[in-house]
């Protein structure tokens, strides 16, 4: 009989603690709970994100940026999501339908189904499992067949292209994050999320990656499609690229997705790089602070340099873009993980070496 | 050597901290927005809005029906028609203006010889059929009595440079 119910419900309901439902009922209605819990602030922070996404850009171009819909415009992504909502969903002749309504959904799943692992604070994680980090680098993986079967369904050269691009410019960059990802590995000895974050590193070791957190952050930037990588879409010559044939709800999904993936991205670089729920730079003071703010503040770090880099970068050339990640990338992470398992080693510092 | 340089240079990424520090200095920099329906940006007093006929102060219309506004208008958008009114004086019983045609080239209160037609200050008078825009002579006139404080302040503004 679970303690957590009161005493005078299971006296009027006994079959509340049946068998069945603290074996089954009570287990799926608790995870649900969790999922909800998780869930519900990440749509709102997304939701949030494309305000904030407004506001900075605008900023920066010494704009006000939305400021209408409500006090200081905060009511703005209700109302785009309302209008998103009231519109027509046109799937095109010739498209395959399944698919290409399959496709937003996709995007959609692959990036809130990713949080699972990703803990927020101590021990508020879904899913606390051992590889982690190869859990997250399968999803992000899998991200890029919603933008292909998004370009393939459509039947539109513009969208094909858009897919074309998203495709290599995706697989090229994951190459240079996945030796991002050993290098952290080495220096952590775990694929759990939870043990990276504790993992202690000397002040050295976090010198060492600090070259690995930038090559990081802009792989993410490729890797989420965002400026000055956002050639998939490339709004000037392919006119929105994957989404061109999208509206409506399948069109907000594909947006709902994207920016769930920036701000995966950015916790994905917060647990990695920044100490995930501990206070920055391991102030003892500030440790007061709930964890989950110091995430959440870390996140948004993250998230602005996603979005200063938008306001300050034009987007590249395709042949640039390859460059970048196959001749510098790919060379350096490779040339760091070497590094930093030699600087490890010579030093007996490898983690689970005494 | 050049080489090197460029390598090293695009290692340290001196250009992109150049550019980062850029766009943040000016995020906090104040906004140059005008607030448009709340704010208004200012206007010239020769700015040439809507069509507006004037009166004289006792209430008289200013109009004597010359009709130079509608020769001199060059997209034709003036129609006059005029007879003597009761009391022997010359008035118009028709003033349209076509501000579909209009150009807003201000000829009309050029030729005007009394100052009766004249474009004011007021550029938001967008409508949302056509028939709205054809002006009749009451429509004009009423624009000269709503619109007249500034207009005249406008013409005084202007008159050392005339």
């Amino acid at each position: 009989m679970p303690a957590y119910l009161p005493q005078k419900m299971l006296e009027w309901f006994p079959w509340l603690a049946s068998e069945f439902f603290v074996l089954y009922v009570w287990p799926v209605v608790g995870i649900s709970l969790a999922i909800l819990a998780l869930v519900v602030p990440l749509i709102v922070a997304m939701a949030y994100l494309t305000y904030a996404e407004r506001k900075v850009l605008a900023a920066m171009q010494l704009r006000q940026g939305p400021m209408m819909v409500g006090p200081f415009g905060l009511l703005q992504p209700l109302a785009d999501g309302l209008k998103l909502l009231g519109k027509e969903t046109i799937i095109p002749r010739g498209a395959n339908r399944f698919i290409f309504v399959m496709a937003p959904m996709l995007t959609f799943m692959l990036a809130l189904v990713a949080w699972a692992v990703i803990p927020v604070n101590a021990g508020w994680v879904l899913a606390d499992i051992n590889v982690g980090i190869l859990y997250l680098f399968a999803i992000s993986s899998l991200g890029v067949y919603g933008i292909l079967m998004a370009g393939w369904a459509s039947n539109s050269r513009y969208a094909f292209l858009g897919g074309l691009r998203s495709a290599a410019q995706m697989v090229s960059y994951e190459v240079s994050i996945g030796l991002v990802l050993v290098t952290v590995l080495l220096t952590t000895g775990s694929l759990n999320l939870t043990d990276i974050v504790m993992a202690e590193r000397p002040f050295w070791v976090d010198l060492l990656l600090f070259p690995m957190f930038i090559v990081f952050v802009i792989s993410a930037l490729a890797e989420t499609n965002r400026a000055p990588f956002d050639l998939p879409e490339g709004e000037s010559e392919l006119v929105g690229g994957y989404n061109v044939e999208y509206s409506s709800m399948t069109f907000a999904l594909f947006f709902l997705g994207e920016y769930m993936n920036m701000i995966l991205m950015s916790g994905m670089t917060a647990v990695l790089f920044m100490g995930g729920w501990l206070p920055p730079f391991g102030i003892e003071a500030l440790a007061a602070v709930p964890g989950v703010i110091w995430f959440a503040l870390k996140v948004c770090f993250v998230l602005f340099i996603f979005l200063w880099a938008r306001a300050t970068l034009p987007r590249y050339r395709y042949d640039q873009l390859m460059r970048l990640g196959w001749k510098v990338f790919l060379p350096l992470t490779l040339l760091w993980v070497v590094v930093v398992a030699g600087a490890l080693l010579y030093n007996n510092a490898l983690p689970g070496m005494e | 050597m050049s080489f090197l340089d460029q390598t090293a240079r695009g290692f340290l990424m001196t250009e992109l901290v150049k550019g980062f520090t850029l766009t943040l200095k000016y995020m906090f920099k104040p906004k140059v927005t005008i607030n448009y329906p709340f704010e208004k940006g200012p206007i010239s007093p020769r700015f040439r809005g809507e069509h507006a006929l004037r009166r004289y102060p006792n209430g008289e219309e200013r109009c004597i029906a010359c009709k130079l506004c509608e020769a001199i208008c060059p997209a034709q958008a003036i129609t006059i028609e005029a007879e003597p009114r009761d009391d022997g004086s010359r008035r118009t019983t028709r003033y349209d203006i076509d501000m579909t045609k209009c150009i807003y080239c201000g000829l009309c209160q050029e030729a005007c010889p009394v100052d009766a037609i004249v474009e004011g200050p007021n550029f938001e008078f967008a409508t949302e059929t056509r028939e709205e825009l054809y002006y009749n002579k009451q429509k004009l006139l009423d624009n000269g009595d709503r619109w007249e404080a500034q207009i005249a302040a406008n013409l005084e503004a202007d008159a050392p440079y005339r």
